[in-house]
């Protein structure tokens, strides 16, 4: 009886217009759904530019192996800028998460113990990164930066520049679990897209990302709130830390190999996946999915530009112009709320 | 002898060499209201942020229904159940209304997954209850597209959200109009007939007088007085004091 007098009532009075539930799906999602237009906008200017190159399946594949390792880094990164930090250590940890498990592996351990090694060793680092910059009261941008040059100083020292090579691997369950084909798909991809649901879900949905959320708003606010601040932010290191390891572990397993290198080429393209993904620099808001979306744009890029038959000297160039677009096509629709 | 639920005894705050608080004695009853006045800068808001264990004293003491509390934090005293509406309102506004009432409280299930239903549910009512505007706001609004009298009802909503045994607000009415400030002191009655207490601080002292039973004058990070409302008999009276503590100190030292 209440509950339809209720109704009623709420009929009665004109609903609020972010109420609406499509226009709300639209304003809540805009950041992603910009993302999205973008890409796709893209993906349509390659296409008539090329229909036979752009027609083959192959060609979205050799995507789709790669791309999930940048997956795995950008959607803790999405955390990680909302959290009003940034990390540039990332590249140097996923190097030496993977050491750990090219190690492990050579030792003559399941691949998958070697895994559960790197993901602890990953999350670990992370942490302590976060409680360095944290708790050292440091910039989190020149900490971070220092940090991977000593990171992966401590890979070159300890490995003395040596690559480690894993044929064996092939055989193993773990490379069929993460990193086979099932009907010609990369399996490595499914991976990567229940990684980033699950935190597009932690960033939506779960106390922890609703704390990560205020902590980059208004961090005065949240410590009001009994919300342990630093704390929280350390966690959001620990998370990149996560990420990083299971991106070096899958970009292992790739390879078969271990390079020294592990890691560095991902620097720049998985910072600027985040933010051609619609999370602003400025902290307390983002989008996870866009994230996911900026980085199937900036992963495209490169084959894009080779697919349409331009020298690989246009990469970079490309790589700058859709940056620049979609930074300014997100310019309209991310406001600053003081 | 009833014991207070909170008492701040001997509390000092410095700031380097300056002195914000220089020993404050301070302690609410069950169900009172307590009246804060002072002067602009006279340590009002450091007093209650110590209160709110966002602002660690010097040295001091606080205890709890008697006993002496030991790590106070904002997550301490909350769960004691003392609530704050801050004078600077402290909402996260790139966010919308429900994570701020729900801020550092969040309905969570197991492993920590937000109820998000039950929030927006718990939201919509507590906004009818403040009622804070005419116009329909969804719980999904963004804090930032609000005015300042609806994100102090925010604010409010906020801190009513649990029930708290003490309520503290610091110059609640100070953005509002009038019918706005008539609802919080509306708000206030309520609050006090429930038997919950309330600190109230305030520049009017005709408000400040109607509301509460007890006051406190600060001056200078000093308790300069605290007297019962029977006391100090009328607003006017009260008025008159403060306009003698506001004059500088050799004046009155010599008069
Ligand atoms: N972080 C700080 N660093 C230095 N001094 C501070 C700080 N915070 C407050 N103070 C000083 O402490 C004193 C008390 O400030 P407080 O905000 O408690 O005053 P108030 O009584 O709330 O005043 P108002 O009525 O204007 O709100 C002021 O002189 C202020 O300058
Ligand atoms: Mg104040």
């Amino acid at each position: 009886m209440a509950d339809v007098a209720h109704a009623k009532a709420s009929e009665a009075v004109d609903l609020h217009p972010s109420e609406r539930p499509l226009r709300r799906f639209i304003v809540a999602n805009r950041a992603a759904l910009g993302s999205l237009s973008i890409f796709w906008l893209m993906l349509l200017a390659f296409f008539t530019a090329n229909p036979v190159v752009f027609s083959n399946w192959g060609l979205y594949t050799a995507v789709m192996t790669t791309l999930p390792v940048t997956l795995f880094l950008v959607a803790p990164l999405v955390f990680v800028v909302t959290s009003g930090e940034i990390d540039l250590s990332f590249p140097a940890v996923m190097g030496l998460a993977s050491l750990a498990f090219a190690v492990v592996v050579q030792a003559g351990y399941d691949p998958l113990l070697a895994m559960l090694a790197a993901i602890v060793f990953g999350t670990l680092l992370g942490f302590g990164v976060g409680a360095l910059v944290v708790y050292g009261g440091l910039s989190s941008l020149v900490a971070t930066l220092g940090m991977n040059f000593m990171l992966r100083g401590v890979i070159l020292i300890v490995t003395n520049s040596k690559s480690i090579a894993m044929p064996d691997l092939v055989d193993s369950v773990a490379f069929k679990l993460f990193s086979g084909k099932v009907f010609g798909f990369p399996v490595q991809m499914f991976w990567a897209v229940l990684f980033v649901v699950f935190c597009a879900m932690l960033y939506n949905r779960h106390r922890f990302g609703a704390h990560v959320h205020v902590v980059g708003d208004n961090p005065d606010s949240a410590n009001e709130m009994g919300i342990n601040v630093n704390w929280t932010r350390v966690k959001v290191f620990g998370l990149m830390g996560l990420g990083a390891a299971l991106a070096g572990v899958f970009s292992t397993m790739i390879n078969f190999t271990w390079w020294p290198t592990s890691g560095d080429g991902y620097l720049l393209p998985v910072i600027a996946s985040v933010f051609v993904g619609g999370t602003p620099p400025w902290g307390g808001i983002g989008t996870v999915i866009g994230g996911a979306i900026g980085a199937m744009t900036v992963s495209f890029i490169q084959t894009g530009v080779v697919g349409v038959g331009l020298s690989g000297f246009y990469v970079q160039f490309f790589y700058g112009l859709i940056i620049i677009l979609s930074l300014l096509g997100h310019r309209w629709n991310q406001v600053r709320y003081r | 002898m009833t014991t207070p639920i909170i008492e701040l005894r001997g509390i000092t705050k410095s700031y380097g060499t300056i002195y914000a608080l220089g020993g404050v004695n301070l302690h609410v009853n069950p169900g009172e209201v307590v009246g804060l006045l002072g002067d602009n800068g006279a340590g009002k808001s450091t007093l209650i942020k110590i209160l709110a264990g966002v602002i660690k004293p010097t040295s001091g003491e606080i205890l709890v229904n008697g006993s002496a509390a030991s790590n106070w934090s904002p997550a301490r005293s909350r769960a004691a159940g003392i609530e704050t509406v801050y004078q600077d309102r402290a909402l996260a506004v790139q966010q919308s209304i429900v994570r701020n009432i729900f801020m550092g409280r969040e309905l969570a299930g197991p492993f920590g997954w937000l109820n998000m239903r039950k929030q927006i549910a718990e939201a919509e009512r507590l906004m009818r209850e403040i009622g804070f505007t005419s116009k329909v706001f969804s719980p999904h609004s963004i804090v930032g597209q609000l005015s300042g009298g609806e994100r102090q009802g925010v604010a409010i909503a906020r801190a009513i959200l649990k029930q708290a045994n003490l309520i503290v607000l610091d110059e609640p009415t100070t953005a509002l109009s009038l019918t706005e400030t008539a609802k919080v002191f509306h708000f206030v009655r309520q609050v006090r007939e429930s038997g919950r207490s309330i600190v109230f601080i305030g520049h009017n002292i005709h408000h400040v007088f109607d509301i509460a039973e007890r006051f406190v004058v600060i001056d200078r990070g000093r308790v300069a007085m605290e007297k019962t409302k029977a006391e100090v008999g009328s607003a006017h009276a009260l008025i008159e004091f403060m306009e003698d503590v506001a004059k500088p100190h050799h004046a009155r030292e010599i008069a």
